[in-house]
């Protein structure tokens, strides 16, 4: 499907072969991010590659601080230089390298071919605009729309996400929405130009577990409407679960585990991957053990430079050769790679 | 039912927020129902879960079960005492033995005091240790209770993790010596891998200090580890009351089951397979909750007299309440 094109349009074009469906919508190589502080360097992403194919859904897993966020802000240059510094790494989407574009060309594919949704429904968008306004001018900049088109186009975006009554509520100010219908606005404006990527960075964390399930629902009825790939940010294994194609585990910087959701879940190759998944407690379940299993010690420092594998101290199985050489990520199983140093041994 | 050694005991309480217009000649146009008639009791030991999303007064009756926050109507009775009517040494009495611990370890320690004045400031206003180095010892004690070094005693908040200021939190609702604690969401700011060590602990001085919990959260999952009873509340009423075994798997009351459809599962085949109960819109605003049962306009199993007659608390099985007309 060719981003930037209205879906009504967009559905008379012939569905894509299956070759196309094999290629990688976006691949990222090597990213690394620090930024400078007054109190030092912080290394917050150290490393990472990830490819996510057309109409797929990826997760990227992670606790806060284990460069999750920098990763997908570094890939579309949302961060701030300085005081961030992007030292190494490509991002290519549909042939080109969005870490090389010109500034108006990545403007051209931020918003029509990637969107993004973020985390703080209540700070994202500006509160003395109408919420028509606010969708309309992606629509009005982009799209070329005039007035009344764009007008159409966002009503036709509002009842998309499901809101009631869309003519009368693009009059409304933000603030006359709750948090979950204005998660509902941010979706529809990502959508707008109907993008081949909708990046969602914890999209439901600040929302209430049933608001949250409508978003879900809405987000994977969305992906098979529009045929579009997301990548979805979150801290939740729970969420993912049920959404994701494949997911990518962070810790510190790095990727430590990556595979097929099925495999993630079912068979943990990475030490975090098991303790992450063993220290969650199930409603499903009746409490088996008397105590949860805890991850001992806290997340690293970021400001110290990162040798040997992240994850080690806080490793039931880490040795000396662990606190000397980070391992890379490497092959356990077809589409499954975790990078550790004891991979083998189990 | 079994009623024996019933530490706290709330009864019809009620908290109303005024709403009120005008600067100078304030006139009250309408009232907030924060909290609108919950009753319930919580044995000496136990942990009662109080779940619901957010606005539907959970926190509101955590506060005002302490006496934080006057109550609009309803008694309160921890250990026997009536904390409506306590006054001076009573009065003082009960807040050394019911404490709180908060949901955002950031926002409730003060950022200019130490570790040390933080933790014993309960001490020195109920006058419980007479001389600095008393304090001291006891803060270290506390502080190793809780899993931090004593030799961070003079250290700010600033300089902790998230995990060990929520440490720091507990150390400071323990350092009265406390019968009943209110929890207040004390692990929803935390990452994963150390919400199981704030929960294990919690459960480790359950155990050791004897303590009894009213554990407020929306974590519905961790509220199964952790709670003994569970009790689900919608826009200011409680709606279904049971133990958590059987609430989660046998739920009653219409709201349940929606919000337990809503929780994933880490695990994707089961998550993908079950069926959704998705609730469409949103929590209605208690400034003006719907008329008889609050869940109607909400509920796919509502009928006409749903919407005119509010349900009452019925025990369906043992020990297991709810509030609803079409379950039978």
């Amino acid at each position: 499907m060719v981003c930037g094109m209205p879906s009504i349009l967009a559905a008379g074009l012939p569905d894509r072969d299956e070759e196309s469906m094999m290629t990688n919508l976006l691949e990222l190589k090597d990213l690394r991010t620090r930024f400078h502080t007054p109190e030092g360097t912080i290394y917050a992403v150290n490393g990472v590659s990830f490819h996510i194919a057309d109409g797929e859904t990826l997760a990227i897993v992670g606790e806060s601080g284990c460069g999750k966020s920098v990763t997908m802000m570094s890939m579309l240059r949302l961060i701030p230089i300085p005081p961030g510094e992007i030292l190494s790494g490509s991002a290519i989407f549909q042939g080109k390298d969005l870490l090389q574009l010109s500034d108006r060309e990545l403007e051209h594919i931020r918003g029509q071919c990637i969107s993004m949704v973020f985390q703080e429904p209540m700070t994202s968008l500006n509160p003395v605009l109408t919420v028509g306004r606010q969708l309309t001018e992606s629509l009005q900049v982009h799209l070329e729309m005039d007035k009344l088109q764009a007008r159409g186009r966002a009503i036709e975006l509002l009842d998309l996400v499901g809101i009631a009554d869309p003519n009368n509520r693009l009059g409304d100010y933000p603030h006359q929405f709750s948090g979950g219908m204005r998660q509902r606005v941010m979706i529809a404006i990502a959508l707008a130009c109907n993008p081949n990527l909708l990046i969602a960075d914890e999209p439901t964390t600040a929302l209430d577990v049933t608001i949250q399930a409508q978003i879900v629902e809405l987000v994977i009825r969305l992906r098979q409407q529009q045929g579009m790939a997301v990548i979805w940010v979150t801290h939740d294994l729970g969420v993912v679960a049920g959404l994701a194609d494949r997911v990518v585990v962070m810790y510190s910087g790095y990727i430590v585990e990556e595979g097929d959701v099925f495999d993630i879940y079912n068979r943990p190759e990475h030490p975090y991957t098991q303790a992450l998944l063993a220290a969650l407690p199930r409603s499903d379940r009746r409490r088996e053990n008397t105590r949860l299993k805890s991850i001992p010690g806290a997340p690293p420092n970021l400001l110290v430079e990162p040798s040997g594998c992240p994850f080690a101290p806080r490793c039931p199985l880490a040795a000396q050769d662990c606190r000397d050489a980070n391992p890379v990520l490497s092959p356990v199983a077809p589409g499954h790679r975790i990078a550790c140093w004891r991979g083998g041994d189990r | 039912m079994n009623t024996d050694n019933i530490l706290v005991k709330v009864d019809n309480l009620k908290k109303y927020f005024p709403v009120t217009r005008g600067i100078v000649f304030q006139r009250q146009i309408g009232a907030v129902r924060a909290v609108d008639g919950i009753s319930f009791f919580i044995r000496a030991g136990e942990t009662l879960g109080l779940v619901g999303e957010s606005g539907c007064g959970k926190t509101t009756a955590g506060r005002t079960i302490l006496g934080m926050y006057p109550s609009t109507a309803g008694a309160i009775h921890i250990a026997g005492h009536d904390i409506n009517a306590a006054k001076g040494k009573e009065w003082l009495m009960i807040r050394r033995k019911a404490q709180m611990i908060f949901q955002d370890p950031f926002a409730s320690l003060n950022p200019r005091w130490t570790i040390n004045s933080i933790i014993s400031e309960p001490l020195r206003v109920h006058k419980l240790l007479p001389t600095e180095a008393s304090r001291v010892k006891r803060v270290k004690e506390l502080m190793e209770l809780v899993g931090l070094s004593p030799r961070l005693l003079n250290r700010f908040p600033h300089e902790f993790s998230g995990g060990q200021r929520q440490r720091i939190g507990v150390a400071r609702a323990l350092a009265s010596d406390p019968a009943f604690i209110v929890c207040d969401e004390p692990i929803s700011a935390l990452d994963v891998s150390i919400q199981a060590q704030v929960v294990n602990l919690l459960e480790d001085l359950q155990d050791q200090l004897n303590l009894t919990y009213l554990f407020i959260a929306h974590d519905l999952s961790m509220v199964r580890h952790i709670c003994d009873r569970v009790a689900v509340m919608y826009l200011g009423v409680i709606v279904e009351l049971a133990d958590h075994n059987e609430l989660y798997e046998r739920p009653l009351h219409p709201y349940t089951q929606a919000l337990l459809s809503a929780v994933p599962i880490p695990d994707p085949e089961k998550d993908r397979a079950r069926q959704r109960t998705i609730l469409a819109g949103d929590v209605p605003s208690p400034l003006n909750p719907p008329s008889g049962c609050r869940f109607h306009p909400r509920c796919m199993f509502a009928q006409e007299h749903c919407s005119q007659v509010e349900p009452e608390w019925r025990q369906i099985f043992p020990d297991h309440w709810v509030a609803c007309h079409e379950v039978k």
